[in-house]
């Protein structure tokens, strides 16, 4: 959910528009906000699934320490989604395990 | 472009202070941030600081940062950023990755200034998404105004858990409560007054026990502590939450002073271990010094007034100021840090910081 109005900050700032795909679907972002960010505003919190246990994992730190919120990132394993600006068409796949690097 | 005198590493109130006065006395000064955006954690920081008025008292976290950042700016001050400091190597040799190119910077001083990062907590379901650093939800609401979660349960009532919370509520969201594990609030009466006035119950001698959902949190459970810390049974309760919010501590981030050598010491009240260094910020690996969380986790008004003692002690070593003025000017930054280490809630900060400078000079006797 994106905090429109804010009783200290005020309105939020007018930024581009953009779009990502996640798992194919298509979703709204802002150029430059963190992956991360757009994708906790759509609603989305599960990240990747673990290796041995296949266990869900989110975002922990949101400061680039924690690497719990690493996803497939056009074709790129492991990338921090926390600390990752968002681009326009970015292709972006929930992670299992290490992941793959993907042939573009 | 000419090589750095000074590389500060971290562009947070520590960093930025510390590259504002080297500069200041005429030192060529560069700043290494991995962020995309300077500042560190000051423009998530939207309450007002306490303290005098060289404390920035009233003044509020994000304004403190621009004051900062424009000052650094007028001062030429280099600040790099997207740009990881991986690793220090021989000699002061500093690996930087641009996210194209590894670049080696060979400055004459370092100042680290690299922060803190915060404690997870471990319980069963502690790793669901959802569970979330207390920090760690404050930069998204406040930095990128994005709500986690709806429904809050907050764990730790120190200064951090308590101003979140107040902050989630800014935000929209609902805290259903805080849970404390010690018998009292950790942290500043007012914070917590603020939070209390709005309804939200904090639970001392509570903890959380379990967070339970499928794939993501769908509630928790908490329980009530003996003065044993033992779970008074039957006291379990779940509550209807889908976003938990740790808020039990940081640590410093303190990996490149391990890469240099630097020696360390332990002091749990500020944060486990921290790098040796004496009053003038210099640690036990001269011309490397620290200023801020990674040598001890405070606050921000106090990683500013490190960081200036730090600018200043590294610009003296490169014979930009005399020894006398520094002495003088250091003087100045000492005295507010007295100031603000006093009371319930400094004193154990100072004592804790004077067992990091004895040992420092103990440990230093037969080196110099």
């Amino acid at each position: 959910m994106r905090i429109v109005d804010h009783p200290i900050l005020g309105k939020i700032k007018e930024r581009k528009k953009v779009f990502i795909e996640v798992d194919g679907k298509k979703i709204e972002a802002y150029e430059g906000e963190p992956i991360a960010a757009a994708l906790l505003a759509a609603g989305i919190r599960v990240f990747r699934f673990t290796a041995k246990e296949k266990e869900p994992r989110g975002v922990f730190c949101a400061i680039g320490r924690c690497t719990d919120c690493i996803m497939t990132v056009d074709g790129i394993p492991n990338v921090r989604t926390c600390v990752t600006p968002v681009r326009d068409g970015m292709k972006i796949k929930t992670q299992v395990g290490l992941g793959k690097w993907e042939q573009k | 472009m000419k090589e750095a005198e000074i590389t500060v590493i971290g562009a947070g109130p520590a960093g930025l202070s510390a590259a504002i006065e080297a500069a200041k006395y005429g030192a060529n000064v560069e700043i290494i941030d991995e962020n995309a955006l300077p500042g560190g954690q000051l423009f998530k920081q939207i309450h007002k600081f306490f303290g005098s008025k060289e404390h920035y008292a009233g003044t509020r976290g994000y304004d403190i940062g621009r004051k900062l950042l424009s000052e650094a700016e007028n001062l030429k001050v280099v600040i790099k950023l997207n740009t990881v400091a991986f690793g220090v190597f021989d000699k002061n040799k500093i690996g930087l990755f641009d996210q194209k190119d590894i670049l080696i910077s060979k400055p004459k001083k370092i100042i680290i200034a690299t922060g803190a990062s915060e404690n997870p907590l471990a319980f069963p379901g502690w790793t669901l998404p959802g569970v979330m650093g207390a920090g760690a939800v404050q930069t998204m609401i406040n930095i990128h105004r994005v709500l986690p979660g709806k429904k809050v349960l907050m764990v730790g009532a120190g200064n951090v858990g308590l101003i979140v919370s107040y902050q989630l509520l800014q935000a929209g969201a609902d805290v259903v409560a805080i849970v404390e594990a010690m018998p009292k609030i950790g942290g500043y009466f007012v914070h917590a007054a603020k939070v209390l006035r709005m309804g939200v119950p904090i639970l001392t001698s509570h903890t959380i026990i379990e967070a339970k959902g499928e794939k993501e949190v769908e509630s928790a459970t908490i329980a009530a502590l003996d003065q044993n810390w033992n779970l008074i049974k039957g006291s379990e309760k779940e509550l209807d939450v889908d976003l938990i919010c740790i808020a039990v501590g940081l640590k410093p981030e303190a990996d490149l002073c391990r890469m240099l050598n630097c020696e360390f010491t332990y002091v749990p009240f500020l944060g486990g271990r921290i790098p040796l260094h004496n009053e003038d910020m210099e640690t036990t690996i001269p011309g490397v010094y620290v200023a801020g969380d990674v040598s001890g986790v405070e606050e921000a008004s106090v990683a500013i007034e490190e960081g200036r003692i730090a600018g200043i002690s590294a610009a003296e070593s490169l014979g930009y100021i005399s020894e006398e003025e520094s002495e003088k000017e250091r003087m100045k930054c000492k005295n507010r840090l007295k100031a603000f280490r006093i009371g319930p809630f400094g004193s154990p900060r100072q004592e804790g910081k004077n067992k990091v400078f004895e040992e420092y000079k103990r440990r230093t006797k037969n080196v110099k």
